[in-house]
């Protein structure tokens, strides 16, 4: 797939609520990222990250505040800016090959037209041999395989990941992480992503943001200048993972469970 | 089959037991027939009726068939059937869609709906031979009206079923409205569409041969009529048989489709 240029995210003062009812979902988000970084925000549940996530994606209209891609303001969902969920939500009455071509053909591609781009995404989440199978065959790691494959398909400036490995076996996950974070280097897409795990953060991103309180705020804004391949056991990881935990439980003010767990909660 | 183990001990095999058991169902059926026809037979005060009997009702069929009686009985009967399941589907299809996705319509249409289902096609009919011109079209309004509700409510309980994440997904991805309806809706609901024309299908079978009886001059249901006034009861048997056996096939064939088209996966 060709080298592909990131984009330059701005969020001013990006306010959200649901209803003139709802308390402020967050307040004052304040983002900006050079293209082609990858950054996590990590946050406990219901602080609005998948809220904010949507806003960005253009599912979801801002209250307050600004949000431009490019210094473009963003209207609505495109296929520039692709969002991945947290399960795979393939459309099962479509093989795999359909699945991960379905955006190409809604962008009007023809099926031939669109065979080299789909084949190529395919073979980027190794899922060659699978490419006219059943998704309902497929394990969870490979489905969300697929999904990403359908959303690489369209070779995003900026790939939006919402917790997207929390509902995958360890192994897998980490093999996910691994190759997420490559793929969007080698093509130079900017990542997005939330998680409220720790070791993702400090797997995946260049910059991890934290997020709490209620309603959410952007409270720590840290780098992590960790060289790739990052592994789980490399000195620097850990320390970074440290400073992560201590970072966050500044930001939440509540007690933090020290072990190796590093679930901040168990969903999302 | 699902209650039911013996095809893991023995006795005739798994595949052979089912069409085993679907030949000795028909037999049954024929036997008793049979010996109802030989009771008829046999005794005096019934002799009249013993046509109602297997032997003359096969009998029967050759004539039935050189004549024109069953064919032109079929094309008439079928092309009411078609036209009124057109109808059926192509209304149902929109008003089921309408009432997943409109609460405002569901809530509004919720009593006159139900209201309607409740009644009866067949009262309909001098209505029906009022506002329609031809007995041809009122019989079509009669089954259309009687199959619109099971493919209108199953459309609506399909989409019931949707996973509205592929509403966000389709949407994320660049979707249009006629992409939503055609790629993501539509294949997400056929197993429920599906469902519902067959039901559809067996409900305006029902109703076709007695809207039949009255006014027209052809079809499985006028042959009956026809068969009863000419005290022809062998006629009258190989009819019913012929309508039993069409109406069986049709539903296979609806079976047929779910169980290879649709992408439910079986439990
Ligand atoms: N559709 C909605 N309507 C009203 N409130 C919502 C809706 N979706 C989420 N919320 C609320 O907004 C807050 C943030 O939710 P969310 O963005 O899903 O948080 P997170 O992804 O960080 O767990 C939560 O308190 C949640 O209850
Ligand atoms: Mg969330």
């Amino acid at each position: 797939m060709a080298a592909l240029r990131g984009v330059n995210i701005s969020i001013k003062d990006l306010t959200h609520r649901y209803n003139p009812k709802c308390p402020l979902t967050f307040d004052k988000v304040n983002i900006e990222a050079e293209p082609g970084e990858s950054l996590i925000i990590i946050g406990r549940s219901g602080c609005g990250k998948s809220t904010l996530l949507h806003i960005v994606a253009g599912l979801l209209k801002t209250t307050s505040g600004t949000l431009h891609l490019n210094n473009e303001a963003v209207q609505g969902p495109s296929p520039r800016w692709v969002m991945m969920f947290q399960a795979p939500h393939l459309f099962p009455w479509m093989t795999v090959e359909r699945n991960v071509g379905v955006g190409l053909y809604f962008a009007g591609w023809s099926k031939a037209k669109a065979k080299e781009r789909v084949d190529e995404a395919i073979s980027l989440v190794g899922l060659e041999e699978y490419a006219l199978k059943n998704t309902q065959d497929l394990s969870g790691g490979q489905q969300q395989r697929v999904a990403l494959a359908r959303s690489l398909v369209m070779e995003p400036e900026l790939l939006l990941l919402d917790e997207p490995f929390s509902a995958l076996d360890a192994f897998t996950r980490t093999a996910l992480q691994k190759d997420v974070r490559s793929i969007a280097k080698k093509m130079g897409f900017n990542l997005l992503m939330v998680t409220h795990d720790i070791d993702e953060a400090v797997l995946m991103a260049d910059r991890a943001l934290i997020m709490a309180g209620s309603p959410g705020k952007i409270m720590h804004d840290i780098n992590i200048d960790i060289p790739d391949p990052r592994d789980r056991a490399d000195p620097e990881v850990q320390r970074m993972r440290k400073d992560l935990m201590q970072s966050f439980h500044e930001a939440s003010h509540a007690p933090m469970d020290s072990s190796s767990n590093t679930q901040m909660s168990s969903s999302g | 089959m699902s209650n039911d183990n013996s095809e893991h001990v023995g006795g005739i095999n798994s595949l052979g037991r089912p069409i085993f058991n679907w030949f000795a169902g028909l037999a049954i059926l024929f036997s008793l027939w049979w010996l109802g026809g030989f009771y008829l037979e046999s005794n005096p005060d019934t002799a009249n009726f013993a046509d109602f009997g297997p032997i003359p009702t096969f009998k029967a069929y050759p004539g039935l068939w050189s004549d024109g009686t069953i064919p032109s009985a079929m094309m008439s009967s079928g092309y009411r059937l078609a036209c009124a399941l057109s109808i059926a589907i192509s209304c149902g299809i929109p008003i089921g869609i309408l009432l997943g996705r409109s609460k405002v319509f569901k809530e509004l249409s919720n009593s006159p709906f139900q209201l309607l289902r409740m009644v009866s096609p067949l009262s309909w009919e001098p209505i029906a031979v009022i506002v329609f011109l031809s007995w041809d079209q009122a019989i079509i309004f009669l089954l259309s009206i009687a199959s619109v509700w099971p493919v209108a409510f199953a459309t609506a309980a399909g989409l019931a079923k949707v996973d509205p994440a592929w509403f966000r997904v389709s949407k994320n991805l660049g979707a249009s409205h006629w992409h939503t309806l055609t790629q993501i809706i539509l294949p997400a609901i056929a197993f429920d569409i599906m469902t519902g024309i067959r039901a559809a299908l067996g409900v305006a079978w029902i109703v076709l041969v007695p809207a039949e009886f009255l006014g027209v001059t052809s079809g499985l249901g006028f042959s009956i009529a026809d068969a009863r006034e000419t005290l022809s009861y062998d006629h009258l048997t190989a009819m019913v048989l012929v309508i039993g056996v069409i109406g069986y096939i049709l539903d296979s064939i609806c079976g047929f489709i779910i169980k290879n088209y649709c992408w439910h996966r079986a439990q």
